[in-house]
């Protein structure tokens, strides 16, 4: 039980007092993944990770890390996980180094263990030139990696950082995203996040959190083939605007269909196939029997926007915030 | 214990880099400087033969240094990290909530005793001064500074239980201010009208901090009043290790 994951969570639930943050979780993570909570603010993503970092207990449900049960074997837990809290809350009047080095001394490394590890993720996360400088005298780029070099310090199983990007400037969020996709390599990862393009890049595997239940999860490929089986074909096309719609509502394949007016002499058409059918050599073969002008097929690929958009569509949304 | 003594490290060490510290040794000083004149002024008006530290006791501003450094030194030990944050990032570390309690507690006891030592130069400089050297009598001194310190650890106890009740510095030391007086009017008999119950005015009295303080000014270790110190003060430790716990009750 304990090889293959390293997070089992089943049935959790918490509840606050008139709400219900979290209801019925049930996942698993396994060792060596990157995987993304993905959800609006008040989804209950911070809510799941406190529960797994031991901060909060749960209403009910089980949660195990490594093996071990988060609110009985609550040392345990602590000793293997790296925890980075939303807003990165650091001790601002401690220099890094002494920081880095109380975060260690107190996760129980021993003195030498500690400056050897404190001096090496100094190193990775580039914090070499800045290891004497005041916290709070540091940007927000180089605090988020003081924050996560913490997380990283005593050699976790697993890292759980909540939304670790939140606040940054792009080349900051770049080079945080970098360090992360460099962790994924030998570490296993814990991500949320409300912003999609960043799970999309970083995360092998996305967990849909809203209001406070998993709405879909698979990997992002998986989920993109999903969607994507519903996307509409754009066809731009040379030819007389009653031919293409007397073209279009005959074939059986299109559910639906718009035709806009492009720049030139061209007609744009928006197809949206019934599901399953893949439209483009359909069109391409209408197009050479019939001697029209084709200048642009292409299907529409879903990005983690649209699916997001789609799976909590079907919910109402008055709760957020 | 390595997590117990990085964090009592800690937790001395944010005293020093914070101008709070300073500003709390700075006013100790000050009315320590005033006591030592008070002092002065009173040996050189009638002989005496009474200890010189019950002298010191009997002015009021070891009082006043109590009252106000308490609230002051205890209040940031748990409302600013919560206010900052970095109490998640403490609580998620492999620490047990007593060990953070105790921990805040003896690191905030750490601080008031160095605020104290001041005290020792005043009984130097009369010594030096006065060339008697029974002024300078190390026992008295000592059982002294152990009543201090016991007192202390009391204020600071309350203090730490004040400031782990809310995420507010100033309603922390409020609080613990307000802790802080109650306790010292009560032992005050003049200003408390003698409850009309014999059981209560027994209360009253056994809760009276200058009886407690006397004896060890003039040098007497008196087990009775350790025992009152000692249980108060694991009293409201206790309560504030609850006031950490509580936040996995809701």
């Amino acid at each position: 039980m304990t090889g293959e994951f390293i997070i089992e969570v089943s049935d959790l639930t918490k509840r606050y007092a008139g709400h219900t943050a979290v209801s019925g979780l049930t996942f698993a993570v396994g060792r060596g993944e990157v995987v993304g909570l993905l959800g609006p603010n008040g989804a209950g993503k911070t809510t799941t990770m406190r529960i797994l970092s031991c901060y909060l207990p749960a209403s009910s449900g089980v949660a195990r890390v490594a093996g071990f049960d988060v609110f009985t074997q609550a040392d345990e837990v602590r000793r293997r996980i790296g925890y980075m809290p939303e807003h990165n809350p650091l001790h601002l009047d401690m220099r890094v180094r002494d920081y880095l080095k109380f975060r260690a001394r107190l996760k129980g490394l021993s003195w030498r263990r500690s400056r050897a590890r404190v001096d090496a993720v100094m190193e990775r996360c580039g914090l070499t030139e800045v290891g004497r400088r005041i916290i709070g005298h540091l940007s927000k780029g180089f605090r988020q990696r003081v924050g996560l070099a913490d997380a990283l310090v005593h050699e976790p199983e697993l890292i759980i950082l909540d939304e670790p990007t939140i606040g940054l400037d792009p080349h900051q969020i770049r080079a945080v995203r970098q360090l992360i996709k460099d962790l994924a390599q030998n570490h296993t990862v814990l991500i949320s996040s409300h912003i999609l393009s960043e799970v999309e890049m970083t995360c092998s595997r996305v967990l849909i959190l809203h209001q406070g239940r998993i709405l879909a999860a698979d990997t992002t490929q998986n989920l993109q083939k999903i969607m994507s089986d519903g996307g509409m074909v754009v066809a731009e096309i040379a030819a007389p605007i009653a031919d293409l719609r007397a073209c279009w509502a005959q074939m059986a394949e299109v559910e639906h269909f718009d035709v806009a007016p492009a720049e030139g002499d061209y007609l744009r058409c928006a197809l949206t196939p019934r599901t399953g059918v893949d439209l483009r050599p359909l069109v391409f073969a209408q197009v050479l029997t019939r001697g029209w002008v084709l200048r642009e097929l292409t299907r529409t690929q879903h990005s983690l926007e649209d699916i997001f958009v789609h799976v909590t569509r079907s919910k109402p949304e008055e709760e957020e915030g | 214990m390595q997590a117990y003594l990085t964090l009592v490290r800690r937790e001395l060490g944010a005293c020093f880099v914070s101008l709070t510290g300073y500003v709390v040794i700075a006013s100790v000083l000050l009315l320590l400087g005033f006591s030592f004149t008070d002092l002065l002024e009173k040996l050189s008006a009638t002989p005496n033969h009474v200890p010189l530290t019950e002298i010191f006791y009997s002015t009021l501003y070891f009082w006043l240094i109590l009252l106000l450094t308490a609230p002051v030194i205890t209040m940031r030990s748990f409302a600013f990290e919560k206010f900052s944050g970095t109490y998640e990032t403490l609580m998620t570390a492999p620490v047990s909530d007593l060990q953070v309690v105790l921990a805040k507690f003896s690191g905030a006891l750490l601080f008031y005793a160095l605020t104290w030592l001041p005290l020792t130069g005043c009984i130097l400089v009369l010594r030096y001064y006065t060339n008697e050297p029974t002024v300078f009598d190390w026992r008295s001194l000592t059982s002294a500074y152990l009543g201090l310190l016991l007192i202390g650890a009391l204020y600071m106890s309350m203090g730490c239980f004040a400031s782990a009740l809310t995420r507010s510095q100033i309603l922390a030391a409020m609080n613990s201010f307000v802790l802080g007086l109650t306790l010292f009017l009560l032992s005050l008999r003049s200003l408390v009208p003698a409850p009309p119950v014999d059981w209560v005015a027994q209360v009253f009295n056994y809760l009276c901090l200058s009886d407690h303080m006397e004896d060890f000014v003039r040098g007497v270790v008196d087990t009775r009043h350790l025992v009152f110190y000692v249980t108060l003060t694991a009293f409201f430790l206790f309560l504030t290790l609850k006031a950490v716990e509580s936040r996995r009750w809701k």
